[in-house]
This record gives structure tokens, C-alpha cells and sequence, in this order.
């Protein structure tokens, strides 16, 4: 039960009809490094918003640290640092201002690592807000979660709009923060190369709904791509589609080239008997991984939620 | 510091692949030397810029197939012990390339002296001595 940061359960929320998640049960263990994925709309920034009480779910419920999201004590929000998309601040700030603010609504104060994080991004003490660039402000807004010693980090997009310098000392920071073996990161994001390095696990949210949460290496070799070679043979394109675990199926030539999930015994037995000449496996990355699965298809599948449950 | 590894994500191959893949060829070619140390979990992790599980995972299996070993309290060490895997193993391993590489120079027309002496070349770049071939 203490091993576990975040749970949700069936958190569900609509705004008006229109369905932002649906049914997003998951849990976060202690020490990890979370990574939530999906497209833009598919309801990750909603479920941040509910974790942190800051949105009243329609239905299901969430906790951090065993606490209801909707009734936080004063503490539990202490230790939870929380960068929202987009860096938002009181734009007539001075840096050291927007420090100052910070530390006082905070029970923990690390005033080098916040001046060391700020010396690092090129930010001075008296920089106004409004006058810093994109990556700065991004810089200030994760000096100041930091300074806070949290031991629940909760990012929203936080490489939105920075440049390769800036995503890199973002990673190092995360690397940094899992020093302390009990902090815990859950972050949004869509730079896949970016997860790949620090993620331990992910979940992946696809038009609202929940439909991977496992370790990174777990998803990689659940999703595989092979390519059928039909020579002198007609292609029983019908017994293809049929095949366990499809995702989607292209037809170049007399190539098949097929996207499969859940790829295990009962699928390579399948594929034995799809009357090919040939068969390839194509090895994939994890960025290839995700956009084989999330990209365009003609079935919506489920296939993840075995994976959910058993991982 | 040595290994001088690096890391490419994006990849097909797993980052810890990567790792454990360089590791190898570094102790293999005799870059890292038995008794050499190697950097902890924390050090690679920061180094790298990668999940420290990740970096734990591939010593993991560095360990296990015996070509790193741990001296409690003191870290991790490169063994002596080459052999891990048998000739047949080894060959069946490298067999691909040999394909690869025939069939390429074919198509390029290269003849054979020349490319015996080129891949004499890249073996000694890597740090195999030529032709006497196994270490003792």
C-alpha cells in the first residue's frame, strides 16, 4: 500500500458529453520514473489536473499518497512538486521574486539547488519573467519545483517547446532527482527518445482511454512488425486479418507488411499458416512501436489490457 | 573515463543492449583489461543521461554471462574469463556478416587479395592482432 504514489480508479471525466477519459484505472509504485503518453486530446493533462484535486472527476476516484485527490492535506500537497504545461507565471516576477513566493507556500526550501538550477539555465536573480525565453522560463518553473525537495514530481508536457540544450539539462535534472531512491516522477510527454531514456514504466492513453500501462522494455516487444512475402502464391489476404493480435495491415505488391500486438506463441503459430514464402521480422524502436500502435487504423483494439493486468 | 560508451536512442536495439554490446567488444578487444573497473550504475546513469534501472539491468547481464563480476564494496570489475560463449556459438554469431560482407563485395566487384587485406586492416583498428588470432 506504501509502495504505491498514485492510484486512480475509474477515473472518469466529461466535459459536458464530450468524454476526456474514460475509466483510467493505473498505479504508480514509489521510486519510479513514470512516463504517460498518448496524442494531444487524449485526456493526460485532464488526469494530472484530477490527480492534483485542481478538477472534480465525473465519476472513479484518484489518491496520492493514500490521500483522496479531492481533499489533499496541507502536507501531503508539500511533498508533491507540480509543474504545469506551458510554464505559467506572474509575468512582472523577478526570478528571485518568483523563488521567494514559492518557498513561502512550501515547507522545504533548497535554496542552492534552486539557485544552482537557475545558474545553470543562464537565468540572473533579477531577470524579470516576461523578459526570459521559452527555455528559461522552463528552467525557472523547474528550479522552483525542485528547490521543494518533493518527493512525488508530477511534470505536464515539461520539453514543450524547448530546444535539444534545454531538454537535455531537463534530463539530467530527472536523472539527478532520482538520487533520493524514494522520489518519484510522473511526467508527460511526447519525445519518445526522451521517455526511452529515463522512463521505467509507461502508461499509454489513446483516444481517452488507458490502453498500455508496463515497463518500457514490455511494450517494445509487445508490438512487432513482420513482413509476408507471397511468391507465386495468391495472397489469402481474408485468413490475414483474422490473425490474433492484428493492429493493421499494408499491402505493397506481393508484400504483406503487418503490425502485430500481444506477439507470442499463438501468434507465431498463426502466421505458420498464413501460406506466405516468406517471413521477416522488422525490429522496432520504441518510437516506431508507438506510432505502429497509436497510428491510424482501421480497428480500435484492446489488446493492452492483458498486459495492464498481468505487468 | 573508460568505457567510452555511447548511446543512441530511437534505436531498434534496447539502450541496455547497447550497453552491454560495447561492454563486451571493449573487454573483448582488450580496450578494458581484466581487473579494470568499471563505472558504477549511478556514474553511467548520470553520464549517459539515462534510468539507472536501465544501466543495472545491463550489468545484470554482463554479470550473468561472466564478463563483469562485482567485489562487494569495492564495484565492478572486468573478469578474465573470455570464453563465455562456445566456438559454435561464436560462429554461428558472426556467420550473418560474413554473408553480408561476401555478398557486397561481390556486387562491388572488389577482388579477394584486396579485401583480405582491408579486413586484416579493420581488425587490427580494432585491436585483434592479425592472423595468430585467439589470445592465450
Amino acid at each position: 500500500m506504501t509502495d504505491t504514489v498514485i492510484q486512480t480508479d475509474r477515473l472518469t471525466k466529461y466535459f459536458g458529453s464530450k468524454c476526456a477519459l474514460l475509466e483510467l484505472s493505473m498505479q504508480v509504485p514509489r521510486g519510479c520514473v513514470f512516463g504517460f503518453l498518448g496524442r494531444n486530446g487524449s485526456g493526460k493533462t485532464t488526469a494530472i489536473r484530477m490527480l492534483l484535486g485542481l478538477l472534480d472527476p465525473t465519476r472513479g476516484s484518484a489518491t496520492i499518497f493514500g490521500h483522496d485527490s479531492q481533499q489533499l492535506p496541507d502536507n501531503v500537497r508539500g511533498k508533491i512538486g507540480y509543474m504545469p504545461e506551458g510554464h505559467p507565471f506572474y509575468r512582472w516576477m523577478k526570478a528571485k521574486e518568483a523563488g521567494r513566493f514559492q518557498s513561502g507556500t512550501y515547507p522545504k526550501w533548497n535554496k542552492d539547488l534552486f539557485e544552482a538550477v537557475l545558474e545553470h539555465f543562464g537565468i540572473g536573480p533579477d531577470d524579470k519573467v516576461k523578459n526570459l525565453s521559452r527555455g528559461m522560463r522552463a528552467g525557472l518553473c523547474l528550479a522552483l519545483t525542485l528547490a521543494t525537495e518533493p518527493e512525488l514530481l508530477i511534470l505536464d508536457d515539461p520539453a514543450l517547446g524547448l530546444d535539444p540544450v534545454a531538454r537535455h539539462a531537463f534530463l539530467e535534472s530527472m536523472i539527478y532527482v532520482t538520487r533520493e531512491k524514494r522520489c518519484t516522477i510522473f511526467f508527460s510527454s511526447h519525445l519518445l527518445s526522451d521517455v526511452e531514456r529515463v522512463a521505467d514504466r509507461i502508461a499509454v492513453l489513446d483516444h481517452n482511454v488507458l490502453k498500455a500501462c508496463c515497463c518500457v522494455e514490455t511494450f517494445r516487444k509487445q508490438i512487432r512488425q513482420v513482413i509476408l512475402r507471397y511468391e507465386d502464391v495468391p495472397i489469402d489476404s481474408a485468413r490475414v486479418m483474422s490473425m490474433p493480435g492484428m493492429l493493421h495491415c499494408v499491402h505493397i505488391g506481393n508484400e504483406l507488411k503487418l503490425t502485430l500486438v500481444n506477439a507470442n506463441g499463438e501468434v507465431d503459430e498463426a502466421l505458420n499458416h498464413v501460406g506466405a514464402s516468406s517471413i521477416e521480422q522488422v525490429p522496432l524502436g520504441l518510437e516506431e512501436a508507438f506510432l505502429a500502435y497509436l497510428g491510424d487504423k482501421g480497428e480500435r483494439t484492446s489488446f493492452f489490457d492483458k498486459v495492464g493486468a498481468s505487468q | 573515463m573508460k568505457p567510452n560508451l555511447t548511446i543512441k536512442t530511437g534505436s531498434p536495439t534496447p539502450i541496455y543492449r547497447q550497453i552491454v554490446d560495447q561492454i563486451c567488444l571493449a573487454a573483448a578487444t582488450g580496450e578494458m583489461q581484466p581487473g579494470d573497473a568499471i563505472p558504477s550504475v549511478r556514474t553511467l546513469a548520470e553520464r549517459l543521461v539515462i534510468n539507472p534501472n536501465t544501466v543495472a539491468k545491463a550489468y545484470n547481464e554482463l554479470r550473468r554471462d561472466g564478463v563483469i563480476e562485482s567485489q562487494p564494496g569495492r564495484g565492478m570489475f572486468i573478469t578474465d574469463k573470455r570464453d563465455v560463449l562456445t566456438k559454435s556459438e561464436r560462429v554461428r554469431r558472426i556467420q550473418p556478416l560474413l554473408d553480408a560482407l561476401a555478398e557486397q563485395s561481390v556486387m562491388l566487384d572488389l577482388d579477394n587479395s584486396e579485401l583480405h587485406k582491408r579486413l586484416d586492416q579493420a581488425l587490427k583498428q580494432v585491436g585483434k592482432p592479425p592472423a595468430s588470432g585467439e589470445k592465450p
